[in-house]
């Protein structure tokens, strides 16, 4: 064990830490949808990478920065989602799990194969000022576009923590995530806060593909990985569980990078996947889950 | 004859009629199709056996398996393996791969039921293990690593080692479709099939009236994942190569669900249906994006079908067929 070793395996979590943020907002996104309407979105990892080339498209046609057509960005997944669920998904809530499964696996397929028919095979980046800063802490270097995306990352899930916690809305979501009969018994519109939810599951991954533009380039077939990616992150964090998916994307994030450095690049995924099963096995409802979910 | 008495035992006369009409045509095929025609039954035929073969775990035992792909790269990579290292026929390295499948069926599904992993977490359990040995292979060298594993195309017709031209394995994939689903209908009227009945309707109380939940689930994935290897050895040895990113990629494996989704889950027929239905809209889709020169329109196309399926024929296509035609396969 050299000092370089350990500097440099220092630098390996920080990185980890910092794209492990956006790997937790995009998970809370399908945290939140299954917390509260039981349903998988297989088509997260394709609404993360629509919601990249919106950023691209941002930026090579308005000139907007990832970071500022963030807001544009959530604000219209917010409405796809909302008009998503509500013509599409609702049929589906209660249905067999196979169902709504092939539902957004079709989806997904549209999703994909809408922005390779568009946008074509290729990778697609976004040329920013603070590209190359950085910032030492002692021996550490900090990306600068890292910073600011985990950053955002966390701004933006507090933002979604506090809607949880104080707005009315926020509250019947979360009782009708609780108790359903319930919340239909004290006359809360469950169909509208279902629609609702997924809007806001869609906001999240739409903002979490934004930030994520501004640390790789994005092409058509991430998309499979990424919906992997989430399901790991939520298992392992614990589904339903808002902390959860944060934890988990940071744990999923340093153990990517720990592992690219101290085995191979291409062996990064092998290890998650190993994570995954080993908490399925040991404790299946989530390193941070409760009993009863959200 | 007791058997074959009581495998048609219930059966309409004319469903039987219809059956054999179906074979004889299908025996027939090589001569009435052309070469094109021919490719596209082999893959249908490949389709309703595999869609076949998953639907025992998921159609008649009800648990979603996401990760299929595993055992049909697992047989797949070990005969051609075994063909290719050390010169072992197919013939004797299908037993060698189906074991393994089985064996790796038997630790997933004993890992997943002994801890009650139910649905989603089940179906992402076996995503896990399935992207798990891709990565794997990935870096095994004896395997081809991620460069593959070819096999030499020989010419000359040897179907002691599986090596010959289309014709050979549109026989052997017939074969196969037709001995699972007779297997598929013995295990439907057995005994065993009446319990992972009962299990998939409702877990809980096929306990209380003591049906032994975890030996039945595990028989069900043992069986599933041996049979899903048979098409592996048959899928490597007909198109000679196995890469890692295909044979056990997740893709694969929600391919091998879609025909007995769309067909009808949990009948004999629908795995059957729905290849047709999935490879036939494959071919159209083909071709029709052939003169529309824009990249992912014929998974557009497919993901549109698809999700009008899925919409207005959620149960699957055989059961809406089948009452129109009067044969009334029950779903069970």
């Amino acid at each position: 064990m050299t000092s370089d070793f350990l500097i440099s395996l220092a630098q390996a979590v920080t990185k980890g830490l910092l794209t492990g943020m956006v790997y937790g907002l995009m998970a809370l996104g399908l945290s939140v949808i299954f917390g509260v309407m039981r349903v998988v979105n297989f088509a997260h990892g394709e609404m993360m990478v629509v919601g990249m080339y919106c950023a691209w498209a941002a930026s090579e046609y308005l000139g907007l920065s990832p970071m500022l057509s963030l807001p544009l960005i959530a604000v219209l997944f917010f409405g796809l989602g909302y008009a998503l669920q509500r013509t599409l998904i609702s049929p589906f809530i209660g249905r067999p799990e196979h169902q709504q499964f092939l539902l957004l696996l079709a989806i997904a397929m549209l999703l994909v194969n809408g922005c390779l028919a568009i946008a074509g095979p290729d990778a697609h980046g976004v040329q920013m000022d603070s590209q190359f800063d950085s910032y030492e802490l002692g021996p550490l270097v900090f990306d600068a576009v890292r910073l600011h995306a985990a950053i955002a990352a966390v701004a933006i899930a507090a933002l979604l923590w506090l809607f949880f916690k104080y707005t009315r809305t926020g509250k019947s979501i979360r009782a009708a995530a609780d108790n359903n009969m319930g919340a239909l018994v004290v006359g809360l519109d469950v169909r509208r806060l279902y629609a609702f939810t997924f809007g806001v599951g869609a906001a999240c991954v739409g903002a979490a593909g934004a930030l994520m533009l501004t640390i790789i380039p994005v092409t058509p077939f991430l998309s499979a990985e990424y919906t992997l990616l989430a399901f790991v992150i939520v298992i392992v964090g614990g589904l339903g569980s808002m902390t959860g998916a944060l934890m988990g994307g940071l744990l999923i994030g340093v153990s990517e990078a720990v592992a690219g450095l101290v085995l191979q690049p291409s062996l990064k995924s092998m290890v998650s996947f190993g994570l995954l099963i080993l908490v399925l096995l040991l404790r299946p409802q989530g390193l941070f889950g409760g009993k009863s979910g959200t | 004859m007791r058997l074959v008495s009581r495998l048609v035992e219930g059966a309409a006369p004319r469903s039987l009629w219809g059956l054999g009409v179906l074979l004889v045509l299908l025996l027939a095929a090589p001569a009435l199709l052309g070469k094109y025609g021919l490719s596209v039954l082999i893959l249908i035929l490949y389709f309703a056996y595999v869609g076949q073969a998953w639907n025992i775990l998921m159609g008649f035992a009800g648990q979603l398996s996401l990760g299929h792909a595993l055992y049909a790269g697992l047989g797949g990579y070990i005969a051609a393996g075994l063909y290719f290292h050390y010169g072992i026929g197919p013939w004797a390295g299908v037993f060698a791969g189906v074991a393994a499948a089985a064996l790796a069926g038997a630790v997933v599904g004993y890992l997943g039921f002994r801890f009650s992993l139910a649905g989603v977490y089940f179906a992402l359990l076996t995503i896990a293990f399935g992207e798990f040995t891709r990565l794997a292979f990935d870096h095994w060298d004896w395997a081809g690593g991620s460069g593959g594993l070819f096999l030499k195309v020989d010419a000359k017709v040897d179907p002691l080692k599986l090596r010959g031209g289309p014709l050979l394995f549109y026989y052997v994939i017939l074969a196969l479709t037709v001995g699972i689903f007779i297997l598929c209908r013995a295990l439907l009227e057995s005994r065993l099939g009446r319990y992972w009945l009962a299990i998939r309707e409702d877990p809980e109380a096929a306990q209380a009236i003591g049906v032994p939940v975890l030996r039945c689930k595990m028989i069900a994935i043992v069986i599933s994942a041996g049979l899903t290897a048979l098409a592996g050895v048959w899928n490597a040895f007909y198109y000679n190569n196995l890469f890692p990113e295909t044979a056990f990629s997740m893709g694969r494996s929600i391919e091998i669900t879609l025909a007995p989704i769309i067909g009808g889950l949990g009948t004999l027929f629908g795995p059957i249906v729905g290849a047709v239905v999935l490879t036939g809209l494959g071919e159209v889709f083909t071709d029709a994006s052939d003169y529309l020169h824009i990249a992912g329109i014929k998974q557009i196309f497919y993901g549109l079908a698809l999700l009008v399926i899925v919409m207005f024929r959620p149960a699957g296509l055989w059961p809406w067929i089948a009452d129109r035609l009067g044969f009334g396969e029950r779903r069970r």
